[in-house]
């Protein structure tokens, strides 16, 4: 390779084809307001929450607080029955979701119904907060009609001996509402990405339909599976409205203290509360992080 | 009838169920206000002559529509510029959009409150942190819309051609981009406008007044006036979501994935 030989500004007698290089661009001032509304209203407000961690009601650097949010029993309680709903859900409504997505892609019905679910699964993923709450007080709460409907069939009420739906198992059946369509709103786009010559190349060698799902389509649906019930999961853990709505006090959830610690600070800590906090956004960050991980492991066999 | 047919026709009934019965049933509830008369329509007469009801739907409408018009002043330009001259930030926006999955609408809330409730900054007073929080809430849908929108036109001829016009920025943005964007602007709109005119966690912890709350408040004290509010509620996100289906149709427009609530 030859040297492009100097060339000084000036000297010559045809101007140079492409001006020199410049030194400094101020193109990244364009995405200054955003940053800045980045750093106002997220980051500072996170970073807060970190600092204020580690500090004691008198201000000083301590690690009592995440301590304390390991040791309380009250506060450890409230991380396990935010956990436990989150997992549940995320599994029954990953599943749930995965075989409706199937039935209405795969399953051989008629292709109406397909746009239809996914329709139903789009209202249904938005509507949560205060409104899904009431929807299923209504339905299976005290005087629901499925409550109802069981005692008339029955004879039993469901509410008694000392059974409440207004715990982990009633909570998670309501989370279910916008959890399950979720996954069929994502798993169904997957499941049209596999291909028919795959399935074909399959039967071709004398595979059966078990094997063709045992060693081929599951391992390349694999990342979407479990990323998007990653997403199902830390949809739920996050949940503040629904379950205040439907439940009040009477779930601790995580969401739940760290709302009554805003409202009038109920553990008498302020630091406590921003420990809890944290807690979350570390669960959450681990979350989006293999979340990621999965996306673009995923995205291998969609090109 | 194959045998996998009649198991795909089984979850289909179920998920439809699943679907159907809690509508139906809080329907079936919001018609027994009245001891001894069904249907009534007593629980509906009674939240449409609350003037509480329009006082706080009025509200959460004046939050939706600043929040609208505040996120896409700022996302559009934002991604705008991003397909234009810096395609390495890109994944540096988008994280930044993603930021509601990672950080609930609780904790964001605990956080402004805890870092704006005094000097040097005392916002808490302003509406201007329950703006911020709902513009954080709106980001992800505004983003991958106007990102999906801008990948369908051809943003370097577009600008190349205004400017050699003789367009500035502004005209570029506000008469070039903003037009083309219309749809993928639109599909955002009624996705944040579905979010914001419900939300609870920011407007009641905030504490200002907004429909979320309101419910909430009606729930704690009555007993079939909320089965009506859902009702309508649920009847606004369906809405909302037809409308995105409709103006989006045949453009391939993304399914929108919501944040935690």
């Amino acid at each position: 390779m030859s040297q492009t030989p100097s060339v000084k500004l000036g000297t010559g007698d045809a101007p140079l084809a492409r001006p020199p290089s410049r030194k400094f661009s101020w193109d990244w001032l364009g995405l200054a307001p955003f940053f800045l509304f980045a750093i106002a209203f997220l980051l500072l407000p996170s970073a807060s929450i970190v600092i204020n961690s580690f500090k004691s009601p008198e201000g000083a650097f301590t690690f009592q607080n995440i301590i304390d949010v390991v040791a309380r029993k009250d506060l450890r309680s409230a991380y396990q029955a935010s956990l436990s709903i989150s997992v549940i859900t995320a599994l029954g409504g990953g599943l749930f979701g995965f075989l409706l997505a199937y039935a209405v892609t795969l399953g051989g019905l008629p292709k109406r119904l397909r746009s239809y679910m996914l329709t139903f699964s789009g209202v249904a993923s938005n509507f949560s907060g205060v409104p899904l709450a009431f929807a299923f007080i209504a339905t299976i709460g005290n005087t629901g009609l499925i409550t109802r409907a069981i005692e008339g069939i029955s004879g039993v009420d469901i509410h008694q001996q000392g059974f409440t739906i207004y715990s982990i198992w009633g909570l998670s059946i309501v989370y279910m509402y916008f959890q399950f369509p979720l996954m069929v709103l994502i798993m169904a786009p997957a499941l049209d990405g596999l291909r028919r010559e795959w399935k074909e190349a399959c039967e071709n060698l004398g595979a059966t339909s078990w094997q063709y799902w045992r060693y081929v389509a599951l391992p390349i649906l694999m990342p979407s599976l479990l990323g998007t019930m990653i997403l199902l999961f830390g949809n739920a853990f996050g949940a503040y409205a629904t379950a205040y709505a439907f439940a009040g006090s009477f779930i601790n959830l995580v969401t739940i203290v760290i709302g009554g610690q805003i409202q009038g600070d109920v553990l008498f800590n302020p630091g406590l509360g921003n420990a809890l906090a944290l807690g979350m956004v570390v669960i959450m960050g681990l979350c989006m992080t293999g979340y990621s991980w999965l996306q673009r492991r995923a995205a291998r066999w969609t090109r | 009838m194959r045998k996998s047919n009649i198991w795909a026709w089984i979850i289909l009934i179920v998920g439809i169920l699943y679907f159907f019965v809690p509508l139906v049933a809080t329907l079936d509830f919001s018609l027994r206000a009245e001891k001894d008369v069904y249907p009534s329509f007593e629980a509906f007469r009674t939240v449409f002559s609350d003037p509480e009801f329009y006082k706080n739907f009025s509200s959460s409408l004046g939050w939706s529509v600043l929040t609208i018009i505040c996120s896409t002043l700022l996302i559009v330009p934002t991604t705008y510029w991003v397909h234009y001259r810096l395609p390495n930030w890109r994944p540096a926006v988008e994280f930044v959009t993603l930021m509601p999955f990672v950080v609930p609408a609780v904790v964001l809330t605990f956080g402004l409150i805890r870092l704006y409730c005094c000097d040097p900054l005392p916002l808490i007073s302003s509406p201007i942190l329950l703006v911020a929080g709902y513009m954080v809430l709106s980001f992800p849908y505004m983003f991958r819309a106007v990102d999906t929108g801008l990948r369908a036109i051809d943003v370097r001829t577009l600008t190349e051609a205004a400017q050699s016009l003789g367009a500035g920025w502004g005209t570029v943005l506000f008469r070039v981009i903003f037009p083309n964007l219309r749809v993928a602007i639109l599909s955002g709109v009624f996705l944040t406008f579905a979010i914001v005119i419900g939300e609870f966690t920011f407007a009641s912890l905030l504490n200002w007044p907004a429909f979320g709350p309101y419910m909430e408040y009606l729930g704690a004290t009555r007993a079939y006036e909320p089965a009506a509010l859902a009702l309508i509620s649920f009847l606004l996100t369906w809405g909302s979501t037809m409308l995105i289906q409709y103006i989006g149709r045949g453009r391939g427009v993304e399914t929108q994935v919501a944040g935690t609530r």
